[in-house]
């Protein structure tokens, strides 16, 4: 168990830290980030070491912040990217991918974190695994605590769609339903964490750790196109902590070695209009991020007072990347043509990042000379309550083969007539 | 009647690990000052140079946030409780 690790370091005004499970300066207050000997890392890891390990996040060990060889792990990472041309087609664009992280073990990329923050909070001898959470985060936290032995204590907004609770509420942990926003429900956690210092809360005293884990999701694109980076990757944005750890993630595989150089890699962001903070600042040229109220069905998104908002802004413009914000009617509509062109049925975050892909792609934002990449980081059976009246049969019939013919005849009628 | 200040761990070595202090004042403002007066170096850590509350220091009264009220200008009542939160945290 060696890890590459230094310390950490306030991104802010990068005083030195331990090891240990912190997340804040406790001067600044500014967010600590992992340190990791580059030179150490260049020197281990090689595209065949990686690829001779598991088909999981693990595969990428030397770059993530803990070590351990049998990690907290229900096998998260190593998803899908799809060459997604119908859809390209119908949005204009040229070489794009989606990489579909509905594939994950509780149906989105925060097993990832979880599967990092565990892992860690485990070395570190925590016994109980919490956090505050949108929905897919508590499914994973539960999970991966239950996979260990922890226990867990699953903080949630009270108007959380049923199938996230339920999924929660199965692996026999504690869930709390709080009577308020996510932000709410995060900013009790962050008090509880000062009260309550024996628990691993994943996003906020082990975030440092968790956080880290979303550099996977840029490791992975590289490697599945075959060690090169793409163009421009377009990313869902609720506390922006996975766009930035995203083009950190890049920004890696060219300082140890496992790209030819730091590759350029234009990060965009994608919002709903009812919780877009960073949008909005975007737009406005500005980095003083305003808080919002959110009102959106992309309730995994809706974070209204974003974490990681400035370095969110900071990586998209560096980058020259672009952020938009979408409706909730669009992001419904792109969740049905993703599924439709391309057979993945994505979560209304999904719906975000495609829905703004598409808004990217009409104003040239998004160009069709690139190689695009979209992020699609939760599965559509989490947020059905967001499609009602959607998902009925094309005609309910008699079992008869006169019934079948009548209504196969009517529907083709209507087709014909459209 | 005073106002209650919640201290999160950050910034309990400022307060002999205390994690609630009492103190007066009449805006957000003040009870900061006041807190600052009782336990000196705590203004340094949760305002910056140009005297505003740091990029990532959050502060609630009664659990809101007080830059969706009127910031350090806020009133505040006796028997209200201030908490300093660390707005790093979430998602």
């Amino acid at each position: 168990m060696v890890d590459c690790v230094t310390g950490l370091r306030c991104r802010e005004c990068a005083r030195p830290f331990p090891a240990e499970a912190l997340h804040v300066c406790d001067y600044c207050f500014g967010p600590l980030e992992v340190a990791y000997d580059y030179e150490r890392i260049a020197a281990t890891v090689t595209r065949e070491r990686i690829a001779a390990g598991p088909r999981s996040i693990w595969r990428y060990r030397d770059l993530l912040p803990v070590d351990d060889e049998a990690p907290v792990d229900l096998g998260a990472g190593f998803t899908p990217l799809v060459r997604a041309d119908r859809l390209a087609a119908e949005l204009g664009l040229g070489e794009l991918w989606i990489k579909d992280d509905t594939a994950n073990p509780t149906g989105s990329f925060k097993d990832r974190v979880v599967s990092v923050a565990l892992t860690k909070a485990r070395q570190l001898g925590f016994k109980v695994a919490a956090c505050a959470s949108t929905g897919n985060l508590a499914n994973s936290v539960a999970a991966h605590a239950a996979r260990a032995g922890l226990e867990s204590v699953v903080l949630i907004p009270h108007d959380l769609e049923a199938a996230k609770v339920t999924m929660t509420t199965i692996y026999g942990g504690t869930v709390i339903a709080v009577e308020g926003t996510y932000d709410d429900v995060n900013r009790l956690c962050a008090e509880l964490t000062s009260e309550r210092p024996s628990w691993a809360f994943v996003n906020v005293n082990v975030r440092t750790y968790y956080a880290e884990g979303s550099k996977t999701l840029a490791f992975e694109i590289a490697e599945q196109l075959g060690w090169e980076a793409p163009d421009h990757v377009v990313v869902p944005i609720g506390s922006g902590s996975q766009l930035t750890k995203v083009a950190k993630g890049f920004r890696e595989l060219g300082e140890v070695g496992l790209l030819d150089e730091v590759p350029e890699v234009r990060i965009s962001g994608a919002q709903a209009e009812g919780c877009s903070p960073v949008a909005t600042a975007f737009a406005e040229g500005t980095d003083a991020i305003r808080p919002v109220r959110p009102h959106t069905i992309a309730k995994s998104l809706a974070i209204g007072n974003p974490a990681d908002g400035w370095y969110a802004l900071e990586a998209m413009r560096a980058s020259g990347g672009s952020c938009a914000a979408v409706t909730d009617d669009e992001v419904v509509e792109a969740i049905g043509l993703l599924a439709r062109t391309e057979g993945i049925f994505a979560e209304t975050a999904g719906g975000v990042t495609i829905a703004t892909l598409a808004k990217l792609a009409a104003s040239g934002a998004a160009r069709r000379d690139e190689r695009v990449v979209a992020l699609v980081t939760g599965h559509g059976l989490k947020t059905v309550e967001a499609l009602t009246g959607q998902g009925r049969p094309s005609a309910t019939i008699a079992p008869t083969l006169d019934a079948f013919d009548a209504a196969v005849r009517d529907r083709e009628e209507s087709e014909s007539t459209r | 009647m005073s106002v209650t200040i919640r201290i999160p761990t950050q910034l309990r070595t400022l307060t002999g690990g205390a994690g609630a202090v009492e103190v007066d004042g009449a805006t957000v403002g003040e009870a900061l000052k006041q807190l600052d007066a009782a336990h000196p170096g705590l203004a340094e850590r949760l305002f910056d140079a140009d005297g505003a509350l740091r990029r990532f220091v959050n502060v609630f009264l009664a659990d809101e946030d007080v830059r969706f009220l009127d910031g350090l200008a806020t009133p505040v009542s006796p028997g209200q409780t201030l908490s300093i939160v660390p707005a790093v945290a979430g998602g």
